[in-house]
This record gives structure tokens, sequence and C-alpha cells, in this order.
């Protein structure tokens, strides 16, 4: 990278990550103002997003060279008081805690008491939620049977389609004309409601042209002073490329940059939607202004590269807005899961990949930030160079990009109903989740813990954490005679707590779409503009409602515990392991053993195991699938667990597979940590015996050690193992290329790291094979090997 | 139906042959070399085996006796693997020509359903034993360790020269070969014996690489936990220099060369 871009990215990973009050007090003071006071509620929603953007502090560094911060600075995090009001406590607790801090000012602190809580206390959506849903959603969510994602942060889920790349927000504006013409309201009851929506997404639309009108006024006054005679013709320029977007559809590679570094900025402020937002297809939408600006002679690949680079460090400057409590514990990390997707096919359904995806291959890999996330969609279209270069950048040890099957997407966004072009314009956002990108809200509602239902199950629907009847009396596990009859009591604990989540999911849409629309999201999501309506709302296109299951491995491996030790050997009887498991294995560390090493697990291709896992995910997807939600859609499952696996493992005392209380579940679809003894190409035919394509996203997780991948041949081979996950339908593919520490932690806790693959000298073993001196030898290699 | 005795299966083996392959170890070995790396594939028979765990070293066996229809199974599982990555299934050990009918078996069921297969041997076993198997079999990993006949018997307990007449044979077989080489320092790595390895390698005509297998000392914690002499303990890793010397001797004769395999 050049000098400019290593300051940019040293000044981005230097910066605390603070608490900014500056977006709460602007939109406090906007409806203090009663400006709104007779507004409808969209318009209302728009007049604040227009009064933040035309009042917001603007900020532009030194050597920037695309502009917009949504604080008044790099990593100042805004809040969002009309979601989720933080009380003083839960300021001490965000400036104070170990992980994922944010430093609180006293003044911060101050305009909060005074000004934030008192005049949000009791209306923001948080409360409302609380307010409508019932007891049992709430005694479930206590105990940790699912969490909810719409409880601190708006729904989101969605990533940018191409339109902001043809169309400015002044066309947008003609379309809204258009649009209010073309109203009913002779017939259409619903025509008032769609002309205030309508009326709410062209006042959106001038707020941002308002706030880049800003930017390009800045850069004006700063080019007037700039001593530096190159800088200042930059700066002229981008005060043009500011002027001109995104108000007027972009012309260049610049000017495409900035208008979706605008929009982004306008998404992130006007709500604090799940992923942040998502350039989405970036390779794709870029190519045609790259492709002419190279050949007209107006940019160089090194600087595209460069403006690559600059549009990366923007996005790392924007930690997720600081969560508490569950939310917290689900997704406990900065990241705010804005997936840059590269690669995969387009509309047409030919190949995708162009010079610009190897570009910006090598900004993933030369930038190496923890944001944006990156991944590359791999369809069997693609040639090998693409995927070899995506794993030589995993090779490096930082977890991205990770791997996606186009294929299998584009079949599951069909499945769901999408035509077959917009799916192949879909990809996959957030974690893994498939979706039609600029056309598709689909809402993650929440994990749901299945573990916790077998407990629940072998206690007759009581949590023995607090000796509550939580769940549905299902039979006393000493009576059941065969395991069919546990599976089923299972199922029916698992068909309740849906039922449950998906009642609390359609209350919590109904307050969203009625008490916080989003206009400026609306307005680049299809249809919304044509249908009048709210992105959240039932505007969009196509809208899908996921429940994320977590802990397919930890459920399976203790139903397979039951079924082989209880049932088929008979080596325990029900009763005797229940007592084990209330004693959390003390004293029966022998037996413990034989459930650990001598119980079929899944991720071996072992079927015995691999089967009651293809019922739990079938009994899951039959609670869940086609479940209708109150926006024209219905629910679909994805299984992923972003942090979550670790709180619902912190709910659950021990369980049949010989997992101790307390301890992390699996993770996404792979196996239980440490459970996979068969090397990778098992793992992945386990995971592939999921029907992958009736999901929208499935979480597979796998460790390498770099050595593997030293060599191109381990890199060839690694690309042929993707290959074939992927003919066999698998989703999404993740390696982690450990370090050092992790390898310490396996020294110490074999158990746990049982799938740890080592290069070691001439062939590649399982670390806990090891000698310890060859243990030793390796952990000195991979530090060296690290610097 | 025809058993035999392994110990271990070994899948997304990486360095026994192209592609992506299962590798079976066959137990049981008729050789005794100084260097094995792998003693629990000497004993014909299960024996106990200590290994870890986070409750500590425990008691254990090592050796299952599998039926070949049982095997095949295992084998066809990743059958999608090979065919991405013109892989297969790698016979190993041990020595596998030393369980004549369980391997045929085998081979014919993975010839059936064609799956790329390789025989990794020393190549000692009668002539009336490896000539059936050799139209089975699509690669021969040879480990091609001393070639001085005194020197061999001294270090792997046999003579070399039915290994040697043998590597001869699968030449004329036209079965493509890979000749491995074990590097034990003063033992195999000595100029004279490399100098013998090469010329002897012009004369085949099937040769299509060397892997070079630098001695490692990974077996020396599985003969202690096996209850056996470890007769490794006295050798040491070869100096990378020479290894990369020796390499460059192979490769200037015209062969390809890896390290490891």
């Amino acid at each position: 990278m050049n000098e400019r871009i290593n300051r940019l990215r040293t000044q981005s990973l230097a910066a605390v990550p603070s608490l900014s009050d500056e977006r709460a007090r602007l939109l406090t003071d906007f409806y203090k103002s009663g400006l709104a006071r007779s507004s409808p509620v969209p318009v209302q929603r728009a007049m604040a997003f227009a009064a933040i953007m035309e009042n917001k502090k603007i900020y532009i560094g030194p050597d920037e060279l695309i502009v917009g911060e949504r604080g008044p600075m790099p990593k100042a995090t805004p809040t969002y008081p009309e979601v989720c009001i933080h009380s003083q406590a839960d300021l001490d607790m965000i400036s104070g805690r170990e992980k994922v801090a944010f430093a609180v000012d006293d003044s911060v602190r101050q305009i909060y008491r005074e000004e934030i809580i008192p005049f949000w206390q009791g209306h923001s959506i948080r409360e409302k939620l609380f307010a409508h849903l019932p007891e049992a959603w709430k005694a479930a969510y206590a105990a940790g049977i699912f969490t909810e994602f719409q409880e601190q942060r708006s729904p989101g889920h969605t990533a940018c389609g191409d339109k902001i790349y043809h169309k400015g927000l002044l066309d947008l504006k003609a379309e809204i004309r258009d649009a209010v013409d073309r109203l009913d309201f002779f017939n259409d009851r619903d025509a008032m409601d769609q002309k205030n929506q309508l009326a709410a997404m062209a006042i959106a639309a001038d707020g941002l042209i308002a706030f880049a009108s800003r930017h390009a006024d800045a850069l004006l006054l700063m080019a007037e002073s700039a001593s530096d005679a190159d800088r200042k013709a930059e700066l002229l320029q981008m005060a043009a490329i500011c002027r001109r977007v995104p108000a007027h559809a972009p012309q260049t590679f610049w000017e495409a940059l900035q208008t979706y570094w605008f929009v982004h900025v306008g998404v992130i402020t006007e709500l604090n939607p799940w992923d942040a937002f998502n350039p989405g297809r970036l390779d794709q939408h870029l190519y045609p202004f790259y492709e002419k600006d190279l050949a007209e002679g107006r940019l160089t690949k090194e600087r595209a590269k460069e403006l690559l680079c600059a549009f990366w460090i923007k996005f790392n400057n924007h930690p997720a807005p600081p969560k508490t409590g569950v939310t917290a514990k689900e997704s406990n990390t900065y990241v705010d899961f804005a997936l840059i997707n590269v690669g995969g096919l387009k509309a047409s359904g030919s190949n995708a990949v162009n010079d610009l995806s190897y570009l910006i291959l090598d900004v993933i890999e030369e930038m190496r930030l923890l944001q944006p996330s990156s991944m590359v969609q791999v369809s069997k279209k693609n040639p090998d160079r693409f995927i070899r270069r995506a794993l030589k950048i995993v090779k490096t040890g930082f977890g991205q990009p990770s791997i996606f099957n186009t294929d299998a997407i584009v079949q599951e966004l069909v499945r769901q109903g999408k035509t077959v072009e917009d799916a192949r314009e879909g990809g996959a956002s957030g974690c893994v989740e498939a979706g039609a990108f600029g056309r598709e809200a689909y809402f993650l509602t929440g994990y749901f813990n299945m573990p916790k239902l077998l407990e629940l199950t072998l206690n007759n629907g009581v949590d023995p954490r607090t000796g509550n009847q939580l769940g549905p009396a299902t039979g006393q596990p000493s009576d059941f005679n065969r395991f069919e009859e546990l599976f089923d009591a299972w199922t029916r604990q698992l068909r309740h707590f849906i039922d449950i989540k998906i009642r609390g999911n359609n209350i919590i849409e109904q307050i969203n779409a009625r008490h916080m629309p989003v206009p400026f999201l609306s307005l680049l999501i299809d249809d919304c503009i044509d249908a009048g309506l709210d992105y959240n709302a039932g505007g969009a296109r196509y809208n899908t409602s996921y429940i994320q299951g977590v802990g397919l491995g930890s459920v399976t491996d203790a139903l397979t515990a039951l079924k082989v030790h209880v049932f088929d050997r008979k080596t325990i009887t029900m009763v005797g392991l229940i007592e084990m498991l209330n004693e959390n294995f003390d004293g029966y560390d022998t037996f413990r053993r034989q459930l650990l090493d001598d119980t079929p697990k899944y991720g071996n291709d072992d079927d015995t195991a691999d089967d009651i896992m293809q019922m739990v995910f079938e009994a899951y997807y039959d609670a869940v699938n086609g479940r209708p939600n109150t926006r024209g859609g219905v629910h679909r499952v994805n299984l992923l667990p972003t942090t979550c696996h670790v709180y619902f493992g912190s709910v659950i005392g021990a369980l049949p597979d010989g997992r101790r209380a307390g301890v992390p579940l699996s993770e996404g679809i792979s196996p239980v940590q440490g459970a996979d003894r068969n090397g990778p190409t098992s793992v992945t035919r386990s995971a592939a015996k999921i029907d992958h394509i009736r999901t929208g996203g499935t979480l597979l997780n796998q460790k390498f050690l770099p050595q593997v991948l030293a060599d191109e041949t381990g890199i060839t081979k690694l690309a042929q193992l993707v290959r074939t996950y992927f003919r066999m339908d698998g989703h999404h593919i993740q390696f982690n290329v450990v370090d050092g520490e992790t390898l310490r932690r396996a020294k110490l806790y074999p158990d746990d790291y049982r799938d740890l693959i080592v290069r070691v000298a001439g062939y590649s073993d399982y670390f806990v094979d090891l000698t310890e001196d060859l243990q030793n030898e390796i952990i000195r290699r991979t530090e060296h090997e690290s610097f | 139906m025809t058993e035999g005795i392994i110990f271990k299966i070994k899948k997304y083996a990486l360095h026994d042959g192209p592609g992506i392959r299962t590798t079976v170890f066959f137990k049981g070995c008729p050789l005794l070399c100084r260097w094995c790396h792998n003693p629990e594939g000497l004993d014909p028979r299960p024996q106990a085996m200590s290994h870890f765990t986070s409750s500590g070293e425990i008691h254990g066996t090592v050796g299952t006796v599998i039926g070949a229809d049982a095997l095949v199974r295992e084998i066809e599982k990743d059958v999608l693997f090979y065919d991405e990555s013109g892989g297969g299934v790698t016979f190993s050990g041990g020595e596998p020509l030393a369980q004549p009918q369980f391997l045929e078996a085998v081979l014919a069921a993975c010839n059936h359903l064609e799956i790329h297969a390789a025989l990794d041997t020393s190549g000692f076993a009668p002539a009336a034993v490896l000539d059936p198997i050799l139209p089975r079999v699509q690669l021969v990993l040879f480990d091609l360790k001393i070639m001085d006949a005194k020197q061999h018997r001294r270090y792997t307990g046999v003579s070399n020269r039915i290994i040697l007449d043998n590597l001869k044979r699968i030449a004329d077989s036209r079965t493509p070969i890979r000749i491995r080489v074990p590097l034990i320092p003063g033992i195999t790595d000595g100029d004279d014996n490399i100098k013998k390895i090469l010329r002897f390698a012009g004369t085949l005509k099937t040769v299509q690489g060397v892997d070079l297998l630098p001695f490692h000392r990974i077996g020396g914690e599985k003969y202690r936990r096996l209850g056996m002499t470890d007769n490794t303990a006295e050798s040491a890793p070869p100096m990378p220099e020479h290894v990369a010397a020796i390499k460059h001797r192979f490769e200037s004769a015209g062969l390809t060369v890896s390290i490891g395999g």
C-alpha cells in the first residue's frame, strides 16, 4: 500500500471506539422542536433523518479520498435512543467492559442523564416490544431458548443492489412523483398511507443530498487553504464529486465509490440496522466504471486500488453500535457484518469474475482489516485461479475471505420463489445469509437454542436452572421405551417454542412497520417506491424472516449418545445418565470418556450420528419453514451462531454427549469442537447430508495450520476440497488458519482440538496426536512463520 | 469373507500420491527398519497402545480386524473428492503385500468402482504375491532404502535382493512408480547410496518421480506408548542443506523430486 493509505489505515486501527451523543442530541432536538408534530410517522422519521444529515458535524480527514462519517470522527459511534435507550448503568458497562468497549465521556453521560433518557424513556421500540410480548415469550427469552435481534437494533439484513449506480437520488425522486401520480384515491384505501410513505422517501433523499453538498462546501474551503498543489487539486475534484453524487448517478469509478459510501452512511445513520449495510456485489457494480475509466485514461489500476483501500478503511472506521445484555452476548464484536461479495455469476448466468475481482482480493489481503468482512462467491463456472487466489489470502490467517457456493445460493433463492436473475444478482450478507440483493428484506429474528430443548425434554419441560415448568410436560424420560419417543418429545418442545418465537416475531414486525419506518433505506430497495410501502412494512420485492438454529452438532451428539447408550447398547439407564448430567459428570469420568471416545459423533461421516442430525434438521425445518410473517412473506431456516453458541452453552447443564455444564455449544453446522476426528472430507460429507438448498444459509468452520497450505499443492488440494463440498451443495465454508496461541491451548486441552490438522515433516497429521516435543517444535515454527 | 488387519484409515491424505486420497495402513511388516516411524504397523496382531486424552494417558489397543467389504465402503465414501482432485486410495502400512488375499480383494473392488489405487510398499514380497496385485494398481510408491546388501540387512533385517528384483519387475510391468527414499543421516543419505539409487532408477522405465522423506522423530513417542524400545532416538533429522543437495542430484538426473511426498 502507498504511504497515504498506510497513514489512513494506521489511523483507523489506532482510533479508539467511543460513544458519540451527536445523533441522539440532534434527534432529540428535532422531536422537541415540534416541527413534525402533526406529520404522519414516516414523514416524522424522514424529517428527523434530514435534520441529522443537515446538522451533524462534517469530518474530512487529512488524507481522505472517500468522505463521510457516521459520527463526528472515525469510530465515534452514535446511539439510537428511539430504538433502545442506554441507561447510566449501560453507559458505565459499555465503557468499562473488557471486550468490545466504547469510551464514554462525562459530557455524554450528562447529556444522556439530562436530555436523552428523560425524553425517550417509555417511547423506545425496545420498551414497546416488551410491553406487547406475551409472558411465555419473555420467560423463554430469559431462559435462553431464543434471542431477539430487534430488541436493540432495527431490522435490516440487506445488501445494496446496482440501482444507485444507475440512478441518482433525484432520479428516484422523479420515480416517487410518478408513483404519487399513480395513487388510486378512488379505490385504494391504502393510498393515503402510500402518499405519506412516498413523501417521506423524497424528504430522506433530500437529506442525503444535503449531507453530500455540505461535504462539497467543506472540501472547497479546505482546497482554498491547501498549501500542497496536488492535494488542492484532489480536494477540488472531491468537492465536484460530492456536488454530483448521490444526487445524480455516478459517472466514474471514484464517483461510484463515493456514491455507495454516502448511501451507506445514510442507512446506518437513519437507524442501526443489523449487518449495517453492504455494497454486496462490489466487483460487479464497479466494473463498468473501472473499465470505462481505464479505457478513457481517467484511471490507472494503481489509483483504483488506492481508492478501494480508502473505501475499505471507511468501513473499519464504523464499529457496530454498542450492544448490551443478551444482544451483546449473541453478537459480541465490533464487526458490523458488511460482507463484500466478490465473484459469482452475472444475471445472465455466465461467469462474473473479472479483473476487478482480483484487484479487490489484492485489497483484502493488503488491508487485512476487521471490517469490512469479505467473501468470494465460487460457482462451478468460475475458474480455479479465482478460488486459488482467495485461498492464498485465507492462508495468511485472518479468516477472510470466507467461501460461498454461488450455485447453491442461486438454488436456495429460486426455491424460495425468486426469479433466477434476481437470485444470480444476490449473494450472502451478514455471516452467511442468502439474499436477493437490492430487492429483499430478509430479517434475522433471533437465534434458537436446539440443545436447550433437549435439556427441557430430559426434565419433562422443567428448566433445571430455575426449577420452572418452562416447556410443555412431554413425559418422564424414564418412561420412554424407544428412541423415537424421546425424539418425539424433543420435537414437541421444539414446536412449542418455535410457535412462541414466531408469534413474537409477528408482533415485533408490526411494531417496527408502524412505529419505525425507514424511508431512506426504502429508497434503495426495490420495489418500495413502486409499492409506496416501507422496507419494514413489506415494501421489498421479497420479504423473508429467519430463525437461526444453533447447536446442531451438540444436539445431534447428545441425542446420538442417548440412542446408542440408553436404547441400543443399553450401557446405561436413562435415570443413570440423567443422574450423571445432574452431577455434571463429577465422579463419572470413566463413563464420560466412553461418551467422548466410544460414541458416534456428527462430523465423521458416520451415519449413526448423521442420520440423527438429519432428523434434527428436518424437525427444525418443518417447525419453521413456510410459516407466514406479517410482511407478505414467510419464515425460513438458516444455521449460524455468530457468538451465540457461547451464550446458549452458558444456560445449559451437562449434556449426554459428555459436554460439561456451561461449555459453548457447537457453532453453525460445524461438529462439536474436537468431535470430528476423521479429517475435513468426513466433516464436509457429514455437513452435506443437510439439504442446504432448503436453508437460507449454513456456516461451516474448519481449522488448518498455515503449513498445510504452505505450497501450491496444498492450496490446490484445499480448493478441490471446497469444490467437492460445493458439488454436494454445501453453502459456505471458512478456514481458520491457526496460530501459536491456539496450538498452546490445543496442547493443554487436546479433547477440544481433535480436528486441528498440522503439516509436520513431509505429511500432515492431527496436532493432538503428535508428541509433546513435536508439538513444541510446531508451536515454535508457527510463531516463527507468523513474523 | 476376506478379512485383514489395519491400524489406521487416514482421510484427506495429501502426500501419498496424486490428489486427495484415503490412505489405509495395513498392520504387520516383515521389515524392521531402524528408523521406522510407524512402529504400530510392525506386529500383525492387535496390540496395546496408550493414547492421550485430557484426563491423561489412557490404555487402549491399536489394530482393527476389518472385512474387505467394510473397508471398501469406507474408501468409497470419499469418491467425490477423488473425482474432483484426481485422487484415490493408497495402501500403506506396515506392508500391504504381507496380506495379499485381503489386499487383492479390496483392490478388485476398487478397480470395479474405478477408484485410482496406489500401493506404498517396501517391495519385500515373493514375486508370486506381487504379480496378481500389479495389474490392479495404478501407481506404486516404492520405498527404496539402501542399495548395499549388507547394510540393508543390517538396518532393516532383510536382504534387498528380492526388493530390487521386484522394483525392476514393477517397472517392466509398465506400472508407474514413484521412488521414495527415506533420508536417514549416516544410513541412507551417504554419497554412495544416493549414487547407486540414481543409477538403478535410471534403468527403470516407469519412474515418474522421487519423494525424499527426511527422517523425523515422530515415531519416538509411539515406541514408548507401545512398550517397545525406541531405536530412532540415536538418529537426528538431516540438515536442510544436505536434503536440498540430494534433491538437486536427483533433479540433475532429470527426475522430478518432492520433499515429503
